[in-house]
């Protein structure tokens, strides 16, 4: 196991020098450098300007040797200044990063809460009353678009009713734990509902697989209830699937939450690697995308190792 | 599990009703926020709404669009004396400018302002590395002759109309910048106290000065101590950046905002549909300004190039009827592309009222007729039919895409909507001159500026001259060219006043664009907010901030 794991993790080294490599590539080959979108608005700036300022950017030289100078510098952890913010990017990458996995880690961990149990109580009668409600509601939430969820919420809890506020990670200067938790409460439920559409409609369909498998007949025949059944039997080899899909989630942790993060104006990764990307912004973009690449690799490896966790029965070359 | 939840939702909820803001602060939303502090590198317009709080230029426009003193004492003119006309051995003209800064002026941190900063932040602005992106008006001065701490004199290069407007140097306080940039210029811009230490006091001199500092979320500014004009009426002003403009709205609505600022703020068509909801709650003030929505027609394309063709475009659509429907007539028709608000404005241009007919004759006339499916052709059988862009995404413009598109099909003219992203339409599309047929977007100016980058013959961009420029159009009249060099240094202001009347007559007649309408700045206020003064033009309206209180 643990060979397996070194060897995934040396794979995943690889996997993010070509990714590196690759959103360079694609960065660089936009069309209009930074230059370019300088000039666009401030028509003033004269073409010995434009030129200077590509020289002291660096944006006249080709582009692997821009490549391979981020590269030198981000192994000797630097990953230089951002031009969309003046300041260092592990300086800015650092409040995004932490604002980010709490809002995801909290809206996923919801998201499962709501729907394994809503899985069970649903294959208990496949496509009875409850089963088909269920149904719906999974439905319901992984359809619904998330910006007009957001704003909904928005309308009802911070515009007619006033309880929450209605954007923001806390409020102004008042960075205290109640102000960030009262900040959260909108954007967690959207996603919250989102995530939890999802996962429900996974986890019962496989409980209704594993329901069909002769060892659920013969626990059942044994006299084991449909309830007990369920939650021994049932649900621990559901998992492997769900696990599954979890662990893609979690990879777009850092980056799938931008439509929530812009509408309710919290300061994420998701709307930092956009912007970073629009603005030609590469040292910004680079690290923002490396790290959620890291993640996704990171948590298929961990993905790996829970399967074997879950499922005695999986077992990995040493 | 749900009833978990709600329990706990509505425990969060306890307490939680938005606190009600004295009236001591003010919160405006923005929808942009500022990539940096420092007031020369980048030009962005969050940072001009946030700097015109802490910084003031010597000079600038005023609500009136006069030019007037803002740190100087007084302008100086050839009349006063203290502007003087030199004459080089080359046979150059310059001008000596003699400036006092006010003697009043402080800095956040006890330190007046000085011709030590005017120095400091000449030599830094011209300097190559300095990451300024616009060195002219550094590079313009020759010489500063300082005569005390508070008095210099600039040598300017040439004589122009607008001599005495420095309006783009924004002094510096050398006590804190200089060690900073001497240490190494060419990574200044990374280092500089704006952004690395943006709460120092000794970063501004004017109403207020910046307290805290969340990257991407908000600023917050606090009345200066050192500050020598009018005291301003709110303690604390917290310029908060909600990018989305719908979030923007509730947030409003919410009451975790006052206002929202004209210059940042709603697109026009999203404000008229909140005045028309709660117009009642708020005060919601259109101001026109300096942006001029156009087309620009590629006059490499033969359709293009003969002046009744771009006439007959002009006479087929009905401008103010798009105005109207579109934008409920907040957006006045431009006649040229210069505004009404300019004193340089000419009314009696032709004017281009809707003319269906006058608009097929004129097509008939440069040789088009109508064709089989109804698109006109020419006698080599080309059809009238080019691709239309502008910017993707942005709703307003789509929305007169269409209005052109429709009332175009009418004369027989076939115009293939094709948008494109901001960047690749500007990065490549103009900027390039790779498109054939038409594009929609819009320019900024400033009060009497001649259209030299967008109309003179030498600012049509190609590889020979690094695609610099910005007549995309590729547009060339000797005459034009003429009238804006002549312009550039008249100094009789009727004689120059003659100069832009012919000037805006060939615009309007040879139609080196077409010309739409001037965008108009939503700005919303809460009711009892009063003395805030939009300008319209590039001195917006927190340079004026000190004159905001509320209403009794």
């Amino acid at each position: 196991m643990a060979v397996y794991l070194l060897r995934r993790g040396g794979e995943g080294v690889i996997v993010l020098a070509l990714v590196s490599v690759l959103v360079f590539a694609l960065i660089g080959l936009m069309p209009g450098d930074p230059i370019d979108l300088l000039i666009s608005a401030d028509p003033d700036i004269t073409s010995e300007d434009a030129a200077r300022l590509r020289a002291l950017y660096g944006l006249d030289r080709p582009l692997y040797e821009r490549y391979l100078a981020w590269l030198g510098d981000a192994l000797r952890g630097d990953l230089g200044f951002s031009r969309l913010y003046s300041q260092r990017v592990t300086a800015i990458l650092w409040a995004p990063l932490q604002n980010t996995v709490i809002l995801m880690s909290l809206s996923l961990v919801l998201g499962l809460l709501v729907a394994i149990p809503l899985a069970l109580v649903a294959a208990r009668r496949p496509h009875g009353p409850v089963d088909v409600t269920v149904n719906l509601l999974a439905f319901a939430g992984f359809s619904v678009p998330a910006f007009w969820l957001a704003l909904l919420l928005i309308l009802l809890f911070a515009v007619t009713l006033g309880w929450l506020p209605a954007g923001g990670v806390h409020a102004v200067g008042d960075p205290s734990l109640e102000s960030r938790l009262r900040h959260l409460v909108l954007p967690v439920l959207t996603l919250t509902v989102l995530n939890a559409g999802v996962y429900l409609r996974f986890t019962r369909g496989a409980l209704l697989e594993v329901l069909n498998e002769d060892f659920m007949r013969t626990a059942r025949a044994k006299g084991l209830g449909l309830g007990q059944a369920l939650l021994r039997h049932a649900l621990p080899n559901a998992m492997l699937p769900l696990t599954t899909v979890v662990a893609l989630h979690v990879g777009t942790l850092l980056s799938g939450a931008l439509v929530v993060e812009v509408v309710f104006a919290y300061r994420g990764m998701g709307k930092l690697t956009y912007d970073a990307i629009l603005a030609n912004d590469f040292n910004l973009a680079m690290a923002a995308l490396l790290l959620a690449t890291g993640l996704t690799l990171t948590c298929n490896i961990l993905a790996d190792a829970v399967y074997s966790w879950l499922d005695p029965r999986v077992r990995y070359d040493d | 599990m749900v009833r978990w939840l709600l329990a706990g939702l509505l425990l969060v909820a306890l307490g939680a009703t938005a606190p009600v803001a004295a009236r001591d602060t003010l919160r405006i939303g923005v929808s942009q926020f500022p990539s940096t502090l420092h007031p020369s590198i980048d030009s962005m317009l969050a940072k001009t709404y946030v700097r015109s709080m802490t910084l003031r230029p010597f000079t600038g426009y005023g609500p009136d669009w006069e030019l007037r003193c803002f740190l100087c004492t007084e302008l100086p003119t050839l009349e006063n004396g203290l502007a003087e006309r030199i004459e080089r051995d080359d046979g150059s003209v310059g001008v000596k400018l003699t400036y006092t800064i006010n003697p009043d002026a402080t800095w956040g941190d006890g330190v007046p302002v000085t011709t030590d900063d005017v120095l400091f932040t000449w030599r830094s602005g011209k300097h190559p590395e300095s990451g300024v992106a616009n060195r002219e008006v550094f590079t313009n001065i020759l010489d500063i002759e300082v005569h005390d701490s508070r008095t210099f004199t600039l040598e300017v290069d040439k004589l122009r109309y607008n001599y005495n407007a420095i309006n783009g140097f924004l002094v510096l306080p050398a006590h804190v910048e200089a060690e900073v940039f001497d240490a190494a210029p060419a990574t200044y811009r990374n280092r500089t106290r704006f952004d690395t230490d943006p709460t120092h006091p000794g970063l501004a001199f004017g109403p207020y000065r910046v307290v805290e500092v969340r990257t991407g979320e908000y600023i917050v500014l606090e009345r200066n101590p050192t500050w020598h004009g009018t005291t301003p009426a709110f303690q604390r002003i917290i310029v908060q950046t909600i990018e989305n403009t719908p979030a923007l709205e509730a947030n409003l609505l919410a009451g975790s905002l006052d206002m929202i600022a004209g210059e940042l703020g709603l697109p026009l068509e999203q404000a008229i549909a909140f005045e028309q909801r709660h117009g009642a709650r708020f005060q919601v003030h259109y101001e026109t300004g300096l942006i001029y929505e156009h087309l620009e027609a590629n006059l490499d394309n033969p359709i293009f190039q003969d002046r009744r063709v771009r006439q007959a475009l002009l006479y087929a659509v009905d401008r103010q009827a798009m105005t109207d429907r579109l934008f409920d007539g907040r957006q006045p028709v431009a006649l040229t592309n210069v505004h009404p608000m300019d004193w340089v404005h000419d009314e009696t241009v032709p004017t281009f009222a809707r003319d269906v007919e006058r608009a097929k004759a004129l097509l008939e006339e440069a040789g088009w007729t109508p064709g089989r499916d109804g698109v006109r052709v020419n006698g080599d059988g080309v059809r009238f039919s080019f691709e239309f862009s502008t910017t993707a995404g942005n709703r307003s413009r789509e929305l007169v895409q269409q209005f052109l598109q429709a009332q175009w099909a009418e004369v027989g003219i076939e115009a293939i909507i094709r948008n494109l992203p901001p960047r690749v339409l500007f990065a490549e599309h103009l900027s390039r001159r790779q498109f054939t047929g038409m594009a929609l977007f819009a320019w900024i100016s400033s009060p009497e500026s001649p259209p030299k980058t967008t109309l003179h013959s030498s600012m049509i961009p190609s590889a020979e001259n690094a695609w610099s420029g910005q007549n995309y159009t590729g547009f060339a009249n000797a005459e034009v060219d003429a009238l804006i060099e002549a312009i550039e240094v008249e100094l009789d202001r009727e004689a120059r006043a003659q100069l832009w009347s012919r000037l805006q007559y060939l615009y309007a007649t040879e139609l080196p664009a077409l010309p739409l309408f001037f965008r108009a700045n939503p700005h919303v206020w809460p009711l009892w907010l009063e003395g805030v003064t939009p300008t319209g033009h590039q001195d917006i309206s927190t340079l004026f901030v000190e004159y905001w209180r509320v209403a009794d």
